[in-house]
């Protein structure tokens, strides 16, 4: 591990992009995530890779499915309104099984919403990121170091499963400095080798190969999508991720993910301090959610805080992993506006003991 | 002893296109350029949405599928990654000048080395026959019942004249496969974009004015006709811009 | 080919694979391709055929307009 140095979260997000063998970065400038695509179009053509700003988000996301397509590691980023405009594309991508990792800087909505840090979609990553039935593997890192970490393993995840991988940041994460390490590795642009499904010209050596997501026979897309669904039940079985702290006594266990899980460890460190018995469950993966973590998590409580910088989003998908087993409450700031610990530690105590 | 059979770039298969339909033709001489070049194994394709959309079984070479409009950022894409291969996009007029207009011209202006072969038959095919952004004025289709109505529906989209504009584009030309000398005018055209490509030297697009003998209520013989008398005098064939733009 | 007589290769229809569109009607020089009416093929349609045999120039000008490749000229075809 080399030294640590101060970065950006979305600069340090890009270069592990390409530590992680990203030859291609296919973007389009929306605010908080932008730094993302200057920081590659400085350095990409200095490593051999490609930065191409496209006309708007729909091409960005359809530059990516041709280039995953022809079997090369690529990235694109937006920020909340960037990634409705890519859905089309997604949801391609998924029909074609084809591996990318697109990244989400959230930012406050509906419409144009605005621009400050927002957890407000987690209901389309995890569960309209495009019409059809899919899925995309989706990370919720909550530190610099851990956007960075994330990166090599959403390529990875993403080629073993053929499928798009999503980093869900927020302008939070995405704008503040940390001290940040990079593992030491040769930078070495991905080619198609080890993707015989590629559309990379066939050489004369093999039957040609085609992406495609149209079938016009309904039980050759039935089976195609009961294929894929059984990969994801293979992806729920390893890949499910989740951080519990203090939760093994845990009355009131709350449940957070990215910087807002970060605050809420914070609230939780102050309720134990006056002798509160609260724990934390940071979902690292949303989808695959973390359903027996969670259970396991609050086996003991007596009642469940959800706090999200939204409505309440992930709450629902808590209160069907609990069965509702146990009651579940929610506290979140939207607009752009981030819950303060005191907030959440109120919330905490308002809810001590009940259930 | 002269020959003529299927070219080895196009599949082996029956189309689903309709009798008499140029699509066919259009393949063929496509194929017969990547066989004549020797680069099907180099040759990557991307199919639209339209009739064409299932262009990715008609062709030995690898293709993809690109979403309605989508496929030369899809092209881009692939160019991008190998940009020693050939990569040609295949699009209707639907595709190309309505939904995608954004896609086709960026591509254009960026002078991506593709090759763009349009088909431009003023209907949308697939659906049944409705106005295409390159329907005539005064033409009937399925959502212009009563004609093209300039002051309702605008004016058709010229997508030769309005590209040949952008100086990331090294080969606009129009043509036509009505008869034999077309035919050959037109495979003429195709290979010198894929030349333009294979030399870096920038975006090529080869507009085809094609029949729809189907949604056009015609017989295939007389759409030819339909082609001469009212598209070409709409839409004059020839070369809109040649040159290389790097 | 040098001292032997030149054959001509004569246009063949690949049956099932017309269409019956016609096209390749329109662009024979010796005007003998004509659609059949007899026979239907597996798809429903009249094919074209040669009515001439000896008359066929070989000039492949019907089958550069056939959009199915349902015409061959010469080769093992």
């Amino acid at each position: 591990m080399a030294e640590k140095s101060l970065m950006k979260g979305n600069e340090a997000l890009a270069e592990a992009a390409i530590r992680a063998g990203c030859k291609c970065f296919f973007g389009y400038p929306i605010t908080p995530q932008t730094e993302i695509s200057a920081y590659l179009s400085k350095r990409m053509p200095k490593v051999g890779g490609v930065f191409l700003q496209a006309e708007s988000e729909v091409a960005a996301i359809n530059m990516v499915y041709g280039c995953a397509g022809s079997g090369i590691r690529c990235m694109t980023s937006s920020s909340s309104p960037g990634i409705s405009l890519k859905t089309e594309g997604i949801s391609y991508i998924a029909g074609a099984d084809l591996p990318c990792v697109i990244i989400n800087v959230q930012r406050g909505g509906p419409g144009l919403g605005g621009i400050q840090p927002s957890q407000a979609d987690y209901w389309q990553v995890t569960h309209a990121l495009g019409h059809g039935d899919f899925h995309a593997l989706v990370f919720a890192p909550a530190s610099v170091q851990e956007m960075v970490d994330t990166v090599t393993k959403a390529f990875d995840l993403a080629d073993e499963y053929r499928m798009p991988a999503v980093i869900l940041a927020d302008g939070l994460l995405g704008q503040m400095m940390e001290p940040v390490a990079f593992e030491d590795v040769e930078i070495k642009m991905s080619d198609a080798s080890g993707k015989p499904w590629a559309a990379s010209g066939h050489g004369g050596k093999r039957k040609h190969t085609i992406i495609n997501s149209l079938y016009l026979k309904p039980d050759e897309l039935e089976n195609t999508v009961r294929e894929r669904f059984a990969r994801y039940e293979d992806v729920k079985a390893k890949h499910t991720e989740a951080v519990c702290d203090y939760c093994d006594d845990a009355e009131t266990v709350v449940i957070a993910y990215g910087s807002t899980a970060r605050l809420a460890k914070s609230a939780v460190e102050a309720a134990r301090k006056e002798g509160i018995k609260a724990g934390i469950v940071r979902p690292v993966t949303l989808w695959p959610f973390p359903v027996n973590e969670i259970n396991e998590a609050c086996k003991n409580a007596k009642n469940v805080l959800v706090v999200e910088m939204s409505m309440g989003q992930m709450v629902e998908d808590v209160k069907l992993a609990l069965n509702c087993s146990k009651p579940v409450e929610f506290y979140g700031r939207t607009g752009g506006i981030i819950p303060k610990p005191a907030e959440i530690l109120a919330k905490i105590k308002e809810m001590g003991g009940k259930n | 002893m002269p020959e003529f059979k299927r070219p080895h770039a196009l599949a082996d298969v029956t189309t689903h296109y309709c009798p008499g339909c140029t699509h066919g033709i259009v393949h063929r001489l496509v194929a017969e350029v990547i066989d004549e070049m020797g680069i099907e194994g180099e040759t990557i394709g991307v199919c639209p949405v339209g009739c064409s959309v299932m262009a990715y079984d008609y062709f030995e070479c690898d293709m993809l599928e690109a979403a309605h409009g989508r496929a030369p950022a899809v092209a881009t894409g692939v160019k991008r990654a190998n940009p020693d291969k050939f990569v040609f996009t295949y699009q209707g007029d639907g595709d190309l000048a309505a939904i995608g207009t954004a896609e086709i011209v960026h591509a254009a202006t960026r002078g991506e080395n593709i090759t763009v072969i349009f088909i431009n038959n003023t209907t949308y095919g697939m659906t049944g026959g409705q106005m295409a952004p390159t329907t005539l004025p005064g033409q009937v289709t399925q959502t212009t019942p009563y004609g093209r109505d300039t002051s309702n529906e605008g004016f058709p989209v010229k997508v030769c004249e309005m590209l040949s504009q952008l100086d990331g584009v090294a080969l606009a030309e129009r043509v036509t496969v009505i008869d034999p000398a077309n035919v050959r005018k037109a495979k003429a055209a195709i290979r010198k974009g894929f030349e333009f490509q294979k030399n870096k030297q920038g975006f090529s697009i080869i507009e085809v004015l094609s029949t729809c003998p189907t949604n056009w209520g015609k017989t295939p013989v007389e759409a030819l006709e339909r082609v001469k008398t009212e598209m070409i005098p709409y839409y004059p064939l020839g070369v809109y811009k040649e040159g290389a733009v790097r | 080919m040098k001292g032997k007589v030149r054959t001509m290769a004569k246009m063949k229809v690949d049956f099932d694979r017309c269409k019956g569109c016609g096209l390749c009607t329109t662009s024979c020089p010796k005007k003998i391709v004509e659609l059949q009416t007899e026979k239907l093929n597996k798809k429903g349609y009249y094919t074209a055929v040669c009515i001439d045999d000896d008359a066929c120039i070989g000039c492949a000008l019907c089958a550069v307009m056939c959009p199915d490749c349902a015409i061959t000229i010469g080769g093992d075809n």
